[in-house]
């Protein structure tokens, strides 16, 4: 079985210098990149798989300069092979240009599975897994808190998180999968991944094929269809005030702020 | 005068209208009061009258489209299909829709199919010779003001932006049928299963209830289950509580969980690291009880209190319980 995990290098969010440049597109180079976390689950639940099922998983980035060095990290927890996909045309896609480079991308690739985070920390849209697999006509099974291939039949289960509980997805292979934390904890690179890693080949794809597959529809940052106008922080919250009395005390005091805020 | 302005109206498990649809709808209202522009509501479901009927106490006119398909087929795929058809035959030009799950899956496949941009996760949106829209990135730390660069695309909003409310005269419903066929391959739902428990979406609660690694353990998520009892609210958690097991991930707040908006945010042994800040961090009034005074959320809480939870969790119950007019 052959999955491609889409995985987008993010600003660290636990490094807290994510920032915008004078253009208001995201300062890359202001934060150390780490993989997204809802990507790092897709890949986890990926590698068992094939652990599994056999087979091996790609990881696919379609990112700027700091992406290889992200990628590696996906390759030391155990994917077999990574493609980068860049231009400096691509720097400010908006929703539809990443769509639209990632399914022409995927055309190129051969997968039983395609699998995304749910959505990303930097961009937080969570729209692109379901463009690519409208662009590429395959099934697409979203929220996944379990997936179950069954290679032998061409078919796939996905638990999809619903608002009550979840529903039970079937579809035939290929198709792609929206994936969340409920899937597991991503592992932690070892030492003979990490070294692994090293000799592991990551594939510039060919940008010119690419711009092909995307035929005659605008992409990159020049064709966005969104553009930011202003950027501030937002109004400082007033000063927390702080009860430090005994509980009866304190719990008087906290009913009362609530009822001060019209809250109760 | 601008196009028209649509409003996705997403429909429940039973067939009536998601509570963020009527929220949806009543912010594209004012959008459309200020443009002049025509407002539009679309339910696409097997059984569209229900909601379809909700969304038209919103907006002057809805389409509903009877889509046999989605009764046993997830429903994304399609209602974005019909909703791409409906958008290439009837022009509008803006389509609002809700940033949870189902609308998300909907405007990637709307936009997918038209080219039309998105902009997303809305927090606020203002009318200026177009939509102009307000999001929160970085977890919080910016507030973004964004435009199409052209004259359409896709806004998709977050819960408890506004509060839903009524337009004064309610409008029509209209059956309409999208053209085409349904050509993207559709999956098949084999099974819907309910979780015993499974609790109100908390992306929509008006309070939410929340425990962190110093809750310590199932047991002691009864207290904050009470709590949120007391005070009408939702369950909520962080990603340490959930990863121990302690409660499921649908309850789970931040990075890699929900975002939610509530008027009240409680927190019970929760430190505010910044993955789960991220998704709590715009509610009106955040109240925190920790132990440590130096946890990083003492210093975005509106009201910290310093203590032992399990002490003053009980204590705050009780006063409550013994408010005039409660239970």
């Amino acid at each position: 079985m052959r999955i491609v995990v889409l995985v987008k290098p993010v600003p660290d969010p636990a490094a807290g210098s994510e920032r915008l440049g004078a253009d208001f597109r995201l300062d890359r180079a202001a934060s150390p990149a780490v993989v997204n976390a809802n990507d790092e689950y897709a890949l986890e639940a990926a590698l068992k798989l094939v652990e599994e099922h056999g087979g091996e998983v790609t990881v696919l980035s379609m990112a700027g300069s700091a992406a290889p060095e992200t990628i590696r990290k996906a390759l030391a927890m155990g994917a077999a092979a990574g493609m980068h996909v860049a231009d400096a045309s691509l720097a400010g896609s908006d929703v539809v240009s990443t769509t639209r480079v990632l399914a022409a991308a995927l055309r190129g690739l051969e997968a039983d599975l395609i699998f995304a985070g749910a959505d990303t920390s930097d961009g937080g849209a969570g729209l692109v897994p379901a463009g690519v697999a409208a662009l590429l006509r395959l099934p697409y099974l979203s929220y996944a808190a379990k997936i179950e291939p069954d290679p032998s039949a061409g078919r796939v289960k996905v638990h999809r998180i619903s608002a009550t509980g979840f529903d039970v997805l079937e579809a035939p292979m290929p198709a792609v999968i929206a994936c969340t934390q409920a899937l597991g904890a991503p592992r932690y690179p070892s030492l003979k991944g990490i070294m692994a890693a090293r000799s592991k080949s990551v594939e510039n794809a060919s940008f010119d094929g690419i711009r092909a597959a995307v035929g005659d529809a605008a992409i990159g940052g020049e064709a966005s269809a969104t553009t930011v106008v202003a950027a501030e922080p937002p109004p400082p919250r007033a000063a927390t005030r702080v009860i430090r009395e005994a509980p009866d005390e304190a719990a008087r005091q906290v009913v009362a702020f609530l009822a001060e805020r019209r809250i109760i | 005068m601008a196009g028209a302005i649509w409003v996705h109206g997403e429909t429940t498990a039973d067939g009536s209208l998601a509570r963020i649809s009527t929220e949806v709808a009543t912010l594209a209202r004012s959008l459309a009061d200020a443009s002049g522009s025509e407002l539009v509501g679309i339910v696409v479901a097997a059984d569209p009258a229900q909601a379809a009927g909700e969304l038209s106490k919103f907006v002057p006119q809805v389409l509903a489209v009877t889509e046999p398909a989605t009764e046993d087929h997830a429903a994304g795929t399609i209602v974005g299909e019909r909703l791409a058809a409906l958008v290439g035959r009837d022009q509008p030009a803006y389509l609002f829709t809700g940033a949870g799950p189902e609308g998300r899956d909907v405007a990637g496949v709307v936009s997918a199919l038209t080219g039309w941009g998105v902009l997303v996760n809305a927090t606020g949106v203002s009318w200026n010779d177009g939509p102009v829209v307000e999001m929160s990135v970085f977890g919080g730390k910016l507030t973004t003001t964004s435009r199409f660069t052209g004259e359409e695309g896709i806004v998709t909003v977050r819960p408890n932006v506004v509060t839903a409310e009524p337009a004064a005269s309610a409008g029509t419903v209209e059956a309409s049928e999208a053209p085409g066929d349904l050509t993207l391959p559709q999956v098949k739902v084999v099974d819907r299963v309910e979780e015993a428990g499974a609790a109100a979406p908390i992306e929509e609660a008006r309070i939410v209830v929340a425990g962190g690694r110093g809750v310590g353990g199932e047991a002691g998520f009864k207290v904050v289950e009470e709590l949120a009892e007391a005070l009408g609210g939702a369950v909520g958690a962080t990603r340490a509580a959930v990863d121990a097991g302690w409660i499921p991930y649908a309850q789970q707040i931040g990075q890699t969980g929900k975002i939610v908006k509530p008027q009240l945010y409680l927190a019970l042994g929760i430190s505010g690291a910044i993955q789960h800040k991220v998704g709590m961090q715009t509610a009106e009034t955040i109240v925190a009880v920790n132990r440590d005074p130096d946890a990083p959320i003492a210093e975005f809480a509106d009201l910290v209190v310093i203590g032992d939870l399990f002490e003053i969790a009980p204590a705050l119950l009780a006063e409550l319980r013994a408010r005039p007019g409660s239970g």
